[in-house]
């Protein structure tokens, strides 16, 4: 995954809390393997009418180049399915702004080069204004942890260790092996602990 | 004198290989679970030619997709592939399965400490959001996204931050036809569905200890639904007692060896946490969800809220929620026609459960159709020897197999659009039961409740005379 440290273009409005993962792709849409691409499943009943057309009204029907998505509090709350990031990943979308996200959500944003930013209930109100026409250009900026919407900068948090990861599309399976040997050092000095690993099947 | 610790902290450094100078701990992973909808991070595997670091800390358990009918083939060939497809990984990797018709079988969550692979001081992760439930035993579990199982399968660690600690304090003795589930829902309802957010929560107080397990877990299991990824109560003679036998947890000098080291794990009395929470017990009440969050909950004496008299920031998800939900503002919950239920998953499939749904169905009738799918083949097992599948199929509800079912509806066991299903589950979400579902969270013994009067209703005058 490459990384990347500022992301421009079209900012969108969805002011809704709690949107759960659920919603951002129901669980039919699961067994696709990810190769298929999952830009099409993202919110696939909220997008639509009840008679299953695209509501031309709907923010990401009417705007579908947008990247960045503005939002309510508890962002992907719920399930912890990947998925939920592909879709939003797949259909374009780097940055999320909210208030707050679900944990897992968050993580697995970052691990797929997209970045939960953080904002203030106060500053999620004022995107919130700004963006009150549905859409506007917008700049999220890494290394100054600032967005910049129609003109209004508002900054997010984010861990720096997400941020470094972000920027540099680290893999952690890389990572993680240059440290075999602590693993291996860790390994020998909890394996005779009563319970760390299996009884095995009763005989 | 060193200082104070939670419980969080013991189990913490436990698992800590090493910690970076930014706060990224890698941590031992000691059991890896994984289901039909890992196949994305198998896949990753794959593409990278790298095998399973410990394919004898990882276990493999259909359910997510697992058909509760399950005679003949399974008809749906995308059903079909996924099972296929984590059986294919997991003959590669050479990982102990529970496949379908092995008669240990069942949830993941309700597996894992069935066979005693969840044990006190482990460091449990999964796939799965509701990995929070093993946090019952003691043990740090947590859900984790499909890169994260990669990099779990290909390393047997995961990089983490430390959570905050929050404690949730229940004293007190919960009223009869109350449960775990209630006090559950009523946090969740107290401090919203992102209310842990950012924290492992800790149970303590009298009330969580007068808990069995089964109670434990289905308060750790919803602790996701307040925002927190673990959920922990400290272990204790209740917990030793259910895990002693089970076929993977010590055994001879090792069980007492690892009893010595489980009294540890506590909170020391003196602990600071990060964020403190009081219940009693006493004032809790059987809860069901009126919205499309769990956070939309209400005891089942009140009326549907009415928008407007909520705090601003929830007028226009309880506008929204209301409207999906087919509910009228002011009116009371109790009387609400419901068209199905639903008993089961890894929040209420447990053989305590059933005994409650049971003990309130005994000698009645439903009003309408439900399925009640045990949590596994073990727990449908002991039920059948306690004659409880006569009681619910006398009832006139359906006696399934057990698999996720009707929770997240994967394996096709769907609540049809507009319909209103009385669910002992874990999400209201909007879909979750099927798209246009409208889901009312409850526990098990409020189900058996709604199942008898066809509404929704309050379980305890129907338990007057009945052993509980
Ligand atoms: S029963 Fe429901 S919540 Fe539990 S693991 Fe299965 S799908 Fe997830």
């Amino acid at each position: 995954m490459a990384g990347w440290s500022e992301q421009r273009g079209k900012a969108i409005l969805l002011p809704m809390a709690n949107i759960d993962t659920d919603q951002l792709i129901p669980a039919r849409f699961m067994s696709t393997p990810r190769a298929e691409g999952y830009g099409r499943f993202l919110l696939h009943d909220v997008r639509r009418t009840s008679e299953g057309e695209m509501d031309p009204e709907f923010p990401l029907n009417a705007h579908p180049d947008a990247c960045i998505l503005v939002t309510g509090r508890n962002f992907g709350s719920g399930s912890s399915r990947e998925a939920a990031v592909y879709a939003l990943v797949d259909a374009g979308i780097r940055v999320v702004v909210a208030p707050s996200f679900g944990d897992i959500f968050a993580g697995n944003a970052v691990n797929n080069g997209l970045l939960p930013a953080r904002v203030s209930e106060a500053d999620a109100k004022l995107l919130t204004k700004t963006l009150s026409s549905g859409v506007g250009t917008g700049v999220a900026d890494l290394a100054s942890r600032l967005l910049l919407i129609r003109g209004v900068s508002v900054p997010f948090q984010l861990d720096d260790v997400w941020r470094t990861k972000l920027l540099n599309g680290w893999d952690d399976i890389d990572l993680t092996r240059h440290h075999s040997a602590e693993i291996a050092a860790y390994r020998g000095r909890i394996l005779s602990e009563p319970g760390r690993f299996p009884a095995g099947d009763a005989p | 004198m060193s200082a104070p610790l939670t419980l969080l902290d013991r189990l913490w450094s436990m698992h800590e290989v090493l910690c970076r100078e930014d706060g990224s701990a890698l941590l031992w992973v000691d059991r890896h679970l994984v289901h039909e909808g890992s196949h994305h991070a198998f896949a990753r595997l794959a593409e990278r030619g790298l095998p399973v670091a410990e394919p004898g800390l990882t276990f493999a358990v259909v359910d997510h997709y697992a058909p509760t009918r399950r005679a003949g083939p399974i008809a749906d060939p995308a059903i079909a592939r996924m099972i296929e497809t984590l059986r294919g990984n997991a003959a590669r990797h050479g990982l102990r399965l529970f496949d379908l018709d092995d008669p240990d079988q069942g949830i993941v969550h309700v597996v894992g400490p069935e066979q005693g692979l969840t044990l006190p001081g482990l460091l449990i992760t999964c796939g799965d959001s509701h990995t929070s439930t093993h946090g019952a035993f003691g043990a740090l579990a947590f859900g984790i996204g499909a890169t994260e199982v990669a990099h779990v399968l290909a390393t047997q660690t995961i990089w983490q931050r430390k959570p905050q600690a929050m404690r949730i304090t229940v004293d007190g003795a919960l009223p009869a036809g109350v449960s775990a589930k209630d006090i559950a829902l009523n946090w969740i309802a107290r401090l919203g569905a992102d209310g842990a957010q950012g924290h492992a929560v800790e149970y303590a107080g009298s009330a969580i200890r007068s808990l069995s397990m089964e109670g434990r877990m289905t308060l750790c299991n919803l602790t996701i639904e307040g925002g927190g990824r673990m959920g922990m109560v400290a272990p204790d003679e209740v917990s030793f007692a259910y895990l002693r036998n089970r076929s993977q947890a010590p055994r001879g000098g090792d069980w007492h060896k690892a009893l010595d080291n489980w009294q540890a794990l506590a909170s020391d009395a003196d602990a600071m946490f990060d964020r403190d929470v009081a219940l009693l017990a006493e004032e809790i009440a059987p809860i069901v969800t009126w919205g499309t969050s769990p956070e939309q909950a209400l005891p089942i004496d009140a009326s549907v809220p009415i928008p407007d008299t909520l705090p601003p920031a929830k007028v226009q998800a309880a506008r929204a929620a209301l409207d999906y939900m087919g509910l009228v503002p002011g009116r009371s919950l109790a009387g609400t026609p419901v068209d199905q239920v639903f008993i089961g998953s890894c929040t209420n499939g447990r053989i305590e459960d059933l005994r409650a749904a049971a003990a309130v169905l005994a000698g009645r009738r439903a009003r309408v159709p439900g399925l009640v799918s045990p949590g596994s083949a073990r727990v449908k097992a002991q039920a059948e020897e306690e004659g409880l599948d006569r009681v619910f199929t006398e009832a006139g509800l359906d006696w399934v197999a057990s698999g996720c079912s009707m929770c997240v509806g994967m394996n096709g066991d769907l609540v049809a659009a507009g319909k209103r299903c009385a669910s002992s589950t874990n999400r209201n979400f909007r879909g979750r039961q099927g798209k246009g579902a409208r889901t009312h969270l409850m526990s098990p013994a409020m189900v058996a409740a709604a199942a008898v009067t066809g509404t929704l209703c309050d379980v305890r005058p129907m338990l007057r005379g009945r052993p509980v």
